[in-house]
């Protein structure tokens, strides 16, 4: 069957096709679309596809690797910085191994279009000792998931799928199986020791890893996924990973003006999975290779291992030698440049553009939040306040100016404490409900045992609202949750975020602002997205 | 299920808008016309955080050949598709010399210092090849909501679009056929008022 898919969404038909029994995951940008699918197909045709959201990636990960203790076949999926959050989970199943199959995705954003760094998750993968998959495109997305099940479920590892904001989101055609393969009936590991991380079995199980290695390499020279093209001019070659090979083919033959590409009948490496694959790479440099040009989207992370690979004498250019640029994602233009094509003609730039921020909606209740936040804060000397990461992260921009800080999740708690221990007054933390839920939550622990002189803010919209409304793992919870953490109840408040109640917030927020220890103020309305969408299903019914 | 495969054909188009209007759908219809041509289609769309309010594009391509690159290169595109004017000027590096830039003319006002409304029309207006049209007031002409006001726009890129008229309007009524026979129709009103304005002042 054909069908016009997200990268994203050729992900998970990949994954339910191959016999996924488990999808465990957070909501980030650019890889939300992910278990959204699977949840779609599942309400439309159950096969009992356990994917429901986790509450964080770290959590998401355990699950998953229960899953595959179980021997069934599991997906964890997350944006780049969610690697960072499960990297205990993640570093330590590779040295359990698995028993079902289990791949981890790692949606990456360069060019940080939704994010707030560009991290390489490949790095996780050769930190943590096992293979990488980084599909070309849609249908390699689609075709690598059953490959990627069926070599984690040969090899005992998880293995890490690498993909970028570009693949994520564009669409194409995919071919699909017509049957999904069944899924696994639940079985015990063989070896029960092997998910006992003890130091004397943990020992063991590295040393099988480093012995491993050779067959993950073997896999990477055999599988066909990656390839090499010896040129009519093999003393230059092109490696591309992942999407980059687009890019290449794009211009190749695209010459204008009769200008000759710099790198014409060059040998070609296209790399789809890691470890990189020292046989082919031996055979470009056998070829009488000179020059190599590296193009990979991400940071330089072939650029800079595979010098240690090729003579000292060939030349190698890429990120690093500023032949593409250092930062951001490649571009049909910065790949241009480097094959030494000249731009396309084209129209000017228009001075008369200005730019257009993303802002919080119109009759946001985070707009109230901040609009009562800023009046009270305006009346102490020097107030901090702490953000995070959500919407609410645009109180950064005009018109509220509302945030000091947005580190990464659940940071503004733990932030606004450390400030206030260090004698900062008034130290406010604000951040969403599912942020809180994800990573705030032991921060606040923290708050109550010192009783610190914080006040959390938590501004509840009842969902997971900056990619597109998904459940939140608190919702109707989290004055329970605070007073259960072992805030005073006298100082676990409630607010509803409106206009017609600015007097009304202002006055909680002072009185907890000047009450010296750790309270929580909860600004509680619903998202105007999902409210839009709720009364819109309603009519229908 | 496909039909004849133009030989030749390689359209690549930018969607431009504000987040939240809707560019999305004109996609949608496109793609699906597209792919019952038996054309190759490949669309790039935003997702994540310029959705709230932010300036939004989408780059599709379309080709009778297999397409490589997810992104249009500066200076490759042949159409400029936008729902917003000062959005359409957004992306006049990605388009060709000669390529078009069919716009709503009605500016999106949720920013303090948006330009002269005069100079954004003027800067459109030297682009020797535009449409530019109120696709609000069209709407409204043909019987149709405000919510067809993309229909309108998508109708007055077809002539550009290089999909026949009739094949496009084929793909309106598969892509509205769910929501009923009603909205099928004001949806084909709407585009049927866009290429009619554009024909008219091509």
């Amino acid at each position: 069957m054909k069908h016009l898919l997200l990268g994203d969404e050729a992900i998970a038909q990949g994954a339910i096709d191959a016999g996924l029994s488990g999808v465990y995951a957070y909501p980030g940008t650019p890889s939300t679309e992910i278990t959204e699918y699977i949840q779609m197909a599942e309400a439309k045709q159950p096969r009992g596809i356990h994917c429901r959201w986790a509450a964080n990636e770290k959590t998401a990960m355990e699950a998953a690797l229960g899953m595959s203790y179980m021997g069934k076949r599991a997906l964890v999926c997350m944006k780049h910085v969610g690697m960072n959050v499960c990297a205990d989970a993640f570093m330590n199943a590779a040295i359990t191994g698995v028993n079902g199959g289990l791949i981890v995705l790692a949606a990456d954003d360069p060019s940080m279009h939704s994010s707030q760094n560009e991290q390489d998750s490949r790095f996780y993968a050769k930190f943590a000792m096992i293979p990488c998959l980084e599909p070309s495109n849609q249908q390699e997305a689609y075709d690598m998931m059953a490959y990627g099940y069926e070599l984690s479920e040969r090899l005992k590892t998880p293995i890490l799928m690498r993909v970028t904001t570009r693949m994520a989101h564009s669409r194409a055609v995919v071919e699909t199986v017509d049957t999904p393969r069944a899924q696994n009936n639940m079985s015990m590991p063989e070896d029960e020791k092997h998910f006992i991380l003890l130091p004397a079995y943990a020992k063991k199980n590295y040393a099988e890893l480093v012995d491993l290695q050779p067959a993950f390499t073997a896999e990477s020279n055999t599988a066909g996924h990656n390839t090499y093209l010896k040129g009519t001019k093999p003393e230059k070659a092109i490696l591309t990973t992942g999407i980059a090979y687009n890019y290449l083919m794009e211009n190749k033959g695209l010459e204008v003006r009769g200008e000759r590409l710099e790198y014409e009948g060059a040998s070609i490496l296209k790399i789809t999975q890691y470890p990189l694959p020292t046989d082919l790479i031996q055979q470009m440099v056998a070829d009488g290779l000179k020059e190599l040009l590296v193009i990979e989207e991400g940071q330089p992370v072939v650029e800079e291992m595979i010098c240690g690979m090729v003579p000292s004498s060939v030349v190698v250019k890429g990120r690093l030698t500023g032949d593409l640029p250092r930062m951001g994602e490649l571009t049909p233009d910065s790949v241009r440049a480097a094959l030494g094509l000249k731009a396309l003609p084209t129209n000017e730039k228009e001075a008369v553009v200005v730019g257009r921020p993303p802002a919080l909606c119109q009759g946001c209740g985070h707009r109230d939040m901040y609009a009562a936040l800023n009046e009270v804060a305006r009346e102490y000397a020097a107030p901090r306040i702490f953000g995070d990461i959500g919407c609410y992260t645009l109180g950064a921009l005009s018109p509220f100016h509302a945030i000091h800080a947005c580190v990464e999740m659940g940071a503004s708690v733990t932030m606004a404490k450390g400030a206030a221990d260090a004698g900062q007054h008034p130290a406010i933390a604000v951040i969403g409900d599912s942020t809180f839920t994800h990573s705030g939550m032991t921060g606040l622990l923290d708050c109550v045992n010192a009783n610190a002189n914080v006040v959390v803010l938590i501004s509840d919209n009842l969902t997971t609202g900056m990619t597109g409304g998904q459940d939140s793992a608190g919702t109707g919870r989290l004055e329970q949750i605070c007073t259960g953490l072992g805030v005073a109840p006298d100082h676990v408040r409630v607010v509803v975020p409106l206009p017609k109640n600015m007097e009304e917030i202002k006055a909680v927020l002072r009185e907890e602002i000047d009450y010296p220890g750790t309270s929580v103020v909860i600004a509680r309305r619903e998202c105007i997205q999902t409210l839009k969408r709720h009364l819109k299903a309603a009519k229908r019914s | 299920m496909t039909s004849q495969i133009l030989k030749g054909m390689k359209k690549d188009i930018i969607l431009a808008g504000v987040g939240g209007q809707g560019i999305l759908s004109i996609a949608t219809v496109i793609g699906e016309a597209a792919l019952q041509e038996g054309l190759y289609l490949k669309q790039a769309e935003v997702h994540g955080m310029s959705q709230r309010g932010g300036d939004v594009q989408s780059n599709l391509r379309l080709s009778s050949e297999p397409i490589m690159s997810d992104l249009i290169a500066k200076g490759g595109a042949d159409l400029i598709i936008s729902l917003e004017p000062m959005e359409a000027l957004r992306y006049v590096e990605y388009l060709k010399p000669d390529g078009w830039i069919v716009t709503s003319c009605v500016p999106f006002l949720n920013i303090p210092n948006y330009p002269e409304l005069e100079e954004v029309l003027a800067r459109i207006k030297a682009h020797k090849n535009h449409v530019l049209l109120d696709v609000e007031v069209l709407a409204k002409e043909a019987g149709a909501p405000a919510q067809a006001a993309n229909m309108v726009l998508l109708g007055a890129a077809i002539p550009m679009l290089g999909i026949d008229h009739d094949k496009m309007t084929a793909g309106v009524a598969r892509v509205f056929a769910r929501k009923g026979e009603a909205i099928v129709n004001t949806n084909l009103a709407a585009v049927e008022a866009g290429y009619n304005y554009a024909i008219s002042v091509r």
